[in-house]
């Protein structure tokens, strides 16, 4: 599999490659605009150093009026070539605003709303029986060919969703609901991570996008909506029985199961995702034990306790863990 | 002979006749010995140490920056954690801003601008020596914290909720928060000044549009100061009392607004950026008359650009906060705004171009230092056109585009004059030359080490790279570009580091500078270096723009003040015609007294509320003593007016 994508010029959805058009336009015109005036700078410069090697130092009083005229008549000139410039360089400006606002008419738009919470992504896909809302965290499924709707916002810090190779930023910010409108075309895994500064681990809030086939992501997205699948054996019934008696309950939903906690991430179908503590980890049953053990070491100030297990304990939490796909 | 003119004279009397400047001298001078050092008032000592403790906070914050670097050469290091990092980040940018480039610039003005205008110190001398005591009180405090654990973590803008009481515990942001306190004070001090010895200290004859770029420069700079810090210093206290006393001003759960926020800080921290930018607009079109042998061109179109400037800067806030989902027709009135600055620039770029075509350049280090002025800040401004564009600031807002971006234009646009003013002015300020091969190279390091640490930046931030981040992901393919900006910024720190080595040996040991070493066009120049405690023994008076270089030798001198007491003569505002005579107050220990009760009030508020009314208590007893009515002068019965 290809390391996702994560980048302003390799848009992988209609926003994306809009703005990368305008960037396309605003990067040739500044070039034009660097070469000539570092140009003009560079001939004038030299021109300027040689007359002095060559005539001395001169009066500086003893210039010509009409000299002066002559440099005023191109500076305006030049000023008027700035002026027209800029306003070029507005008018493609507004003209893409306008084109990314576009999708936010579509009606077929499907609805996802985004919490930000330090360090990680709270998903859910509403639905109109309240027990089928869909709950995840970090990994945002969505279909391709159809615009999605993102209702964002936090219910801590300020956090900002950027996805760059689908679109620009859009703050979640506590007590406000912010919304952005995104659509891709090529299925594909894209990266993101959290761009406003939200404290100590700030840096390791990444957050991937799988953008699927709309029948892939109708049957991931119905089984997202079912409880979790009960444990499959002996060992993966007791470490249910070790997650519920332990303070992980506190924190954490399984939905068909006692947990309800609200604080941390949503585990119902947390096997299923493919990166542990907001993408800081690959989701491997290693790392998932070490992350267990010593959250502080792998994610330093993460709001999950180190939790202390008898080592059988641990390997029944694992083998329940690995069981919520 | 009557008996009168047969007696001897006293010596004080024979040197008057002999150097009719050693009875301005003894006015002038700073009483001697230490405590004369604290109560010393004269523009050139407060100027002087501004710029002096504005280099020290700016090494100190270079080497933050280094350590940055050091962390985010490779991928997943760990010379620093997060938390610590964060503080690092946060005293870097607070330090940067708050306590090197505001001032150093205005350090600069606090120096020049008596010397540019022709009077012997600032109009409220003894509120400049308060500013820079309050300046520095509050600049070791952010630097004690850092070093106590206790650094500001929340980033040098302070968003709330992070920086508000529930996320951003302990005292780390109150530490910010009162600093910015301090230093806002101190700016607002020095901004009262430098107006009003600009617009009534002139030199008889220097009307406005005779009056020397540099002074509109810190003029302009100084309005600005005057509108934009009453914003931070309220909302820094808004925090502080949110923190303190919990008030709710930006808390949304109590109907407070977390927006409300970033408004009141960008309202002041965009116009602070041009509040740096400006002066060194003025540095450089001190620098190219006197290195280009030209007289600039369009002098009131160039004043018209920094005054239009000044304006915009204050109606382009809302770029910082594209991201936060404002209403589309407003921001692209905030685009409009944005671009449109570029406007004035763009036209002083060109009379500067326009200079230089018809000059004869003397290729000294000031004017190579301008040269990669125009030439990084090129780059700068073209990204800053850019970044004024909300389709594209949604990308690279808050990336390491932005770094680049605002490195360009704060170092390219503003340290780069800066450093060229430095070895412009420093013979006259010490008599001294500084070192001119030293020059070269530090100005040759410097420039191939910012390009190499700031260029690769704006590929990083398209690539996806947040700012503020402390590691990042081999995966992420960021590796490669930022170990690259990392040797630039050993490349560029060992340039800033030759030109430090080349101001300790060369102040002591440079070539004896005379008094106009440049051949230079302003009135400073007309005067010894150093100059006098009392700048012209002599007032000057001005006939045009480049006094030193048209005064004729019978240039009519400002002759009736007093030389026993500290005069200076008040003119009028547009054309400088000679007003009246007035006295400056004399040293005193009083500012300092009432920095260090203003700091009993700012740093103990954090702890206590009753610090305000003890502080409170303090400081105005520091102000009974310091406008304490003076006892008349013994002479004054006798004096008869020259």
């Amino acid at each position: 599999m290809t390391a996702p994508r994560m980048s302003m010029l390799d848009p992988g959805g209609r926003q994306a490659a809009t703005i990368a058009s305008l960037w396309d336009v605003f990067l040739w015109v500044s070039i034009a605009v660097f070469v000539l005036v570092v140009g003009f700078y560079t001939v004038a410069a030299v021109r300027a150093v040689r007359r002095r090697r060559h005539l001395g130092d001169g009066n500086p009083l003893a210039e010509d009026p009409a000299s002066e005229r002559r440099m005023i008549r191109g500076v305006v000139a030049a000023g008027a070539v700035t002026v027209v410039a800029l306003l070029a360089l507005l008018v493609a400006s507004i003209r893409s605003g306008s084109a990314l606002a576009a999708l936010e008419d579509d009606a077929d738009a499907l609805h996802i709303r985004i919490t930000g919470r330090q360090w990680w992504w709270h998903i859910e896909y509403e639905h109109d029986d309240p027990r089928k809302t869909a709950t995840t965290a970090n990994e945002l499924h969505i279909p391709v060919g159809r615009t999605v709707h993102l209702e964002l916002t936090s219910s801590d810090v300020i956090h900002s969703f950027w996805v760059p190779s689908l679109h620009g930023k859009k703050d979640l910010i506590p007590g406000r609901l912010n919304r952005t409108w995104i659509r891709i075309d090529e299925p594909g895994e894209y990266r993101g991570q959290c761009a406003e500064f939200c404290g100590l681990e700030h840096a390791k809030m990444a957050i991937t996008v799988v953008a699927e086939r709309p029948e892939d992501f109708a049957a991931w997205l119905a089984h997202q909506r079912e409880p979790a699948s009960p444990p499959a054996d002996a060992e993966a019934l007791r470490g249910q029985q070790v997650f519920n008696g332990s303070p992980c309950v506190l924190c954490h939903a399984i939905a068909g199961t006692s947990a309800g906690g609200r604080l941390g991430p949503d585990l119902t179908h947390a096997a299923s995702r493919t990166t542990l503590a907001a993408g800081a980890l690959p989701n491997t049953i290693g790392n998932l034990a070490g992350w267990l053990l010593d959250p502080q070491s792998v994610k330093p100030g993460a709001h999950m306790p180190a939790t202390s297990l008898a080592s059988e304990d641990l390997h029944a939490l694992l083998a329940y863990l690995e069981g919520l796909r | 002979m009557t008996p009168a003119a047969e007696r001897e004279l006293t010596p004080a009397e024979l040197a008057e006749l002999t150097d009719p400047g050693a009875e301005l001298a003894r006015t002038w001078t700073r009483p001697a010995g230490f405590l004369g050092w604290l109560r010393d008032i004269d523009h050139k000592a407060i100027g002087r140490r501004y710029i002096v403790t504005a280099f020290v906070f700016f090494g100190l914050g270079g080497v933050l920056a280094l350590i940055m670097r050091l962390q985010l050469a490779r991928p997943d290091a760990t010379l620093v954690g997060p938390d610590l990092y964060n503080q690092i980040f946060t005293t870097h940018g607070s330090t940067m801003m708050f306590l090197f480039a505001v001032p150093v610039m205005q350090g600069f003005g606090v120096y020049l601008v008596p010397l540019l205008v022709g009077t012997r110190n600032v109009a409220f001398p003894r509120l400049n020596a308060y500013g820079y005591w309050v300046y520095l009180i509050g600049a070791v405090f952010l630097w004690v914290g850092l070093l106590t654990n206790t650094g500001p973590d929340a980033g040098w803008f302070m968003y709330v909720p992070l920086a508000g009481p529930e996320y951003g515990t302990g005292k780390r942001v109150d530490v910010w928060a009162q600093m910015v306190t301090f230093t806002e004070l101190s700016a607002l001090a020095v901004a009262i000044n430098l107006i009003v010895t600009s617009l009534k200290l002139r030199a008889p004859g220097m009307a406005l549009h005779r009056m020397p770029m540099f002074v509109w420069a810190s003029l302009i700079t100084s309005v600005m100061v005057v509108f934009a810090m009453p914003a931070v210093m309220l909302a820094s206290s808004q925090l502080a009392s949110d923190r303190l006393v919990a008030t709710h001003f930006f808390n949304a759960a109590e109907g407070g607004d977390p927006l409300l926020w970033q408004h009141l800080f960008w309202y002041f921290a965009h116009p602070e950026v041009y509040i740096i930018f400006i002066p060194a607009l003025g540095f450089v079109s001190s620098i190219i008359p006197a290195f280009a042998r030209t007289q600039l061109v369009g002098y009131p179109v160039m004043v018209l650009a920094m005054v239009s400037t000044a304006f915009i800067g204050f109606g382009v806030w809302v770029h910082h906060m594209f991201a936060t989902g404002l209403p589309q027709l407003g921001q692209s009135f905030f685009t409009a705004a944005s671009l449109l600055i570029a406007i004035p620039t763009g036209i002083q770029m060109f009379l500067w171009l326009a200079a230089l075509w018809r000059g004869r350049i003397r290729l000294a280090t000031p004017m190579l230092y301008v040269l990669a002025f125009f030439f990084t800040f090129l780059i700068g401004g073209l990204t800053g056109v850019m970044v004024a564009s909300v389709p594209l600031d949604l990308q690279v807002h808050d990336t390491f585009f932005v770094v680049a971006h605002l490195h360009y234009v704060l170092i390219g646009g503003a340290v780069f004059p800066l450093i060229g003013a430095v070895y412009y002015w420093f013979p006259k300020i010490t008599g001294r030359m500084l070192d001119e091969r030293a020059g070269v190279l530090s100005c040759a390091l410097v420039f191939v080490g910012f390009q190499l640490t700031f260029f690769p930046m704006h590929q990083l931030g398209l690539d996806g790279m947040p700012r503020r981040i402390f590691t990042y992901d081999e995966a992420t393919g960021w590796g490669p570009l930022n170990l690259l900006a990392t040797i630039g910024a050993g490349v560029l720190g060992l340039g800033i580091l030759v030109t430090l080595i080349n101001v300790w040996v060369s102040r002591r040991r440079g070539a004896i500078a005379g008094s106009d070493p440049w051949l230079a066009d302003g009135l400073e120049w007309t005067t010894s270096s150093p100059p006098p405690p009392y700048n012209y023994r002599e007032l000057p008076t001005v006939r045009d723009r480049y006094p030193a270089w048209t005064s004729p030798p019978d240039q009519p001198v400002v002759h009736g003040l007093g030389r026993r007491r500290p005069e200076i003569l008040i003119t009028g505002i547009i054309d400088a015609e000679p007003d009246h005579r007035s006295e400056l107050p004399t040293a005193t220990l009083a500012p300092i007294a009432a920095a260090l009760a203003t700091g009993v009030t700012f740093i103990g508020s954090i702890f206590t509320p009753w610090a305000v009314p003890i502080g409170g208590a303090l400081v105005t007893v520091a102000l009974i003593v310091w406008f304490w009515p003076r006892r008349p002068h013994r002479d004054e019965m006798f004096e008869v007016s020259p």
